[in-house]
């Protein structure tokens, strides 16, 4: 697994003009187009729904770069999502109601969270680190649920969005959209920068063989804890951004079927390619949203086509249109 | 101290409901090597069948046994139809299809059995207490469930070390390709041993279903703690699975009863009533990713055994 010329291993190589890439060109410009949509229709659950997209895609990007670049399968990413949030509206029901206090805080907490569970998790292996993952994730709910100051099981209604002094309104549903889409795509560039930086083709060499990066000199444990704590941070943002959007957070943001939601939209969109979490975010969120309008009970259409996906399509809807199979 | 006793017997009931979600995890987990997340529907499953099943014939021991049936035929039709392909797949695959399944069920519970809850009551003679020492008076119910599924383990453990399927399925458990290739039908043992996973499961389902109110969803908190169980235990065996089930079911239950009292003690009220909850509740994950960072295979790795 050497070849930097495999459009599978290096996704950026990949010849512009494929199916791939029109899908990701399309995709894009609708949702660049979604606020005008939704001005000249006066629909606005439309762009209620694709920011939630959007943020939604942001997590599972940040899952993507440690799962499907790094190898690394944390079943607890929602964890981060709900501590971006948390420190949100725990910051605001203090009294600090700056976004310039609430995000950095958010993202810091996050990474720091990441720290802690990498450095215990990274020492165990395949489904021990699956389960371990998902330990610390059900830690953070209980802890959540604790909270009683800030709503216990039940949650807490934020009044205010993060406040950024006059510069951004959030308020604004078209200008927090764009804000959004803006973070979403950055995020996209980041991450793609990062796997196919010196760092990142470390990152990729222990998913194939760790052995072999170790015996070539590389300590991997340190590269995959930087990797982890970038993910929790990048999650964590989402989180800040999740609690934003719905002016409310509660546990259940952290539960562990959340984060098999995630994992779900980006093995769905494509693992270990820079827009698969967004293409398998905006299916499964919008398959969710349209199966509940035509049936009262979405779950078993869902369900069973995640299983055939499961079963049949390996390297997810990225990997279908590639024309080839992953692996 | 009769409280505490009442806590610990507690603790053991909760520690052999567990065990009985464990055992087939365990087994599916260390033979055919699937993590598979649909188990807790199968305890929800066993729930909603003996609720039914109980209420059809009017008599609690038979819908027990016909749900018991029922959940057996479930687990081996479920195998049959989406678990094989998904042997030997990577464990992304196993989490996402059986996430999938999970959804399903809960989706098709919905559908057949309807959004509220069920309730299912017991035959009169069990819903008396009895002294069992001096002052500690005992529901039967709870003690009925211990000694059942004392009774299950103890066939559970002849099953596997004393007849020539335990003997299949504990070759499986260490070398699976070579049972393959001694001419075993691994097909069969695995739908067998899957079958028997999602019997176990819907016992323990049908057998929790008269203390709580059978309801979507019960089985995926469930599902973590007896996952919590089986990696604490040591993947594929029996015998971790059930003294990490009792070890899990005394630490809960009396983390909840005691923790609030001890904090009391050491920290001011306010602080440790905010506290407790959530302490509480973390203990056992605290202890799994203990077990984890220290002693990775768990307490009793299969391949000792």
């Amino acid at each position: 697994m050497t070849a930097r010329g495999d459009p599978l291993l290096n996704p950026l190589r990949v010849a512009w003009l494929n199916p791939r890439a029109a899908l990701v060109a399309v995709l894009l410009a609708v949702l660049g187009l979604i606020p005008l949509y939704a001005a000249l229709t006066g629909d606005t659950f439309a762009i209620t729904l694709f920011t939630r997209v959007l943020i939604m895609a942001l997590a599972a990007v940040s899952l993507d770069l440690i799962m499907g670049y790094g190898g690394m399968v944390s079943f607890g990413h929602a964890a981060y999502l709900g501590i971006g949030g948390y420190a949100v509206g725990i910051l605001w029901k203090e009294g600090f109601a700056s976004g310039f206090v609430q995000w950095p805080v958010a993202i810091g907490v996050a990474a720091l969270f990441a720290l802690v569970v990498g450095a215990l998790s990274l020492r165990t292996r395949g489904v021990y680190f699956i389960m371990i993952t998902l330990a610390f994730a059900q830690m953070a709910y209980y802890v959540a649920i604790g909270l009683e100051r800030y709503g216990g099981d039940d949650g807490l209604t934020i009044r205010t969005r993060s406040q950024f002094g006059g510069l951004i309104d959030l308020n604004n549903r078209t200008l927090f959209y764009y804000l959004c889409f803006v973070i979403l795509l950055m995020s996209i560039y980041l991450v793609s920068r990062i796997v196919n930086s010196r760092f990142g083709l470390v990152i990729q060499g222990s998913r194939s063989n760790e052995r072999r990066m170790r015996a070539i000199g590389f300590p991997t444990f340190r590269y995959k804890l930087v990797c982890f704590v970038i993910a929790g941070a990048l999650c964590g943002l989402a989180g800040a951004l999740l609690a934003n959007h719905t002016n409310f957070i509660s546990p259940s943001m952290m539960y562990w079927t959340r984060s098999g939601d995630l994992m779900v939209m980006v093995v769905l969109g494509g693992m270990g390619t820079p827009f698969g979490p967004l293409i398998g975010t905006v299916t499964f969120l919008l398959l969710e949203e349209v199966l509940s309008r035509v049936t009262e009970y979405p779950g078993l259409v869902l369900g069973p086509a995640l299983l055939l996906v499961a079963i049949y399509l390996h390297g997810g809807i990225a990997g279908l249109l590639e024309g080839r199979r992953n692996g | 101290m009769l409280y505490f006793i009442e806590q610990c017997l507690n603790g053991i009931q909760l520690g052999m409901l567990l065990f009985l979600l464990a055992a087939g995890l365990t087994l599916i987990f260390g033979i055919m090597d699937l993590v598979n997340l649909a188990h807790g529907s199968l305890y929800m499953l066993g729930a909603y069948f003996a609720a039914t099943f109980a209420a059809l014939t009017g008599s609690f021991v038979l819908g027990a046994i016909m749900a018991l049936a029922a959940s057996l035929a479930t687990g081996m039709v479920l195998e049959i139809i989406a678990i094989r392909p998904l042997y030997g797949r990577s464990h992304l695959d196993h989490v996402l299809g059986t996430f999938g399944l999970l959804l399903f069920f809960n989706e098709l519970v919905r559908l057949i059995w309807g959004p509220a809850g069920m309730t299912l009551s017991l035959p009169s003679e069990m819903l008396s207490a009895v002294e069992i020492i001096p002052g500690v008076f005992y529901p039967v119910y709870r003690l009925v469930i211990i000694l059942v599924t004392l009774a299950v383990a103890a066939l559970l453990y002849l099953l596997v070390m004393r007849t020539r399927l335990g003997m299949l399925i504990r070759a499986g458990a260490s070398n699976r390709e070579m049972v393959g290739a001694l001419g075993v039908n691994i097909k069969l043992l695995y739908t067998l041993v899957f079958g028997l996973g999602a019997a176990l499961a819907g016992f323990a389902g049908l057998m929790q279903a008269p203390i709580l109110t059978v309801q979507i969803g019960m089985g995926e908190n469930i599902l973590i703690l007896a996952f919590v169980v089986i990696i604490i235990g040591g993947i594929g065996s029996i015998r971790g699975a059930f003294v990490a089930a009792i070890i899990v079911g005394l630490i809960d239950t009396l983390g909840r009863a005691f923790l609030p009292d001890m904090l009391r003690s050491v920290l001011s009220n306010n602080v440790a009533i905010t506290l407790a909850p959530a302490l509480s509740s973390m203990l056992i994950y605290m202890l799994m990713a203990g077990v984890l960072v220290f002693r990775p295979e768990g307490l009793f790795p299969a391949a000792s055994k």
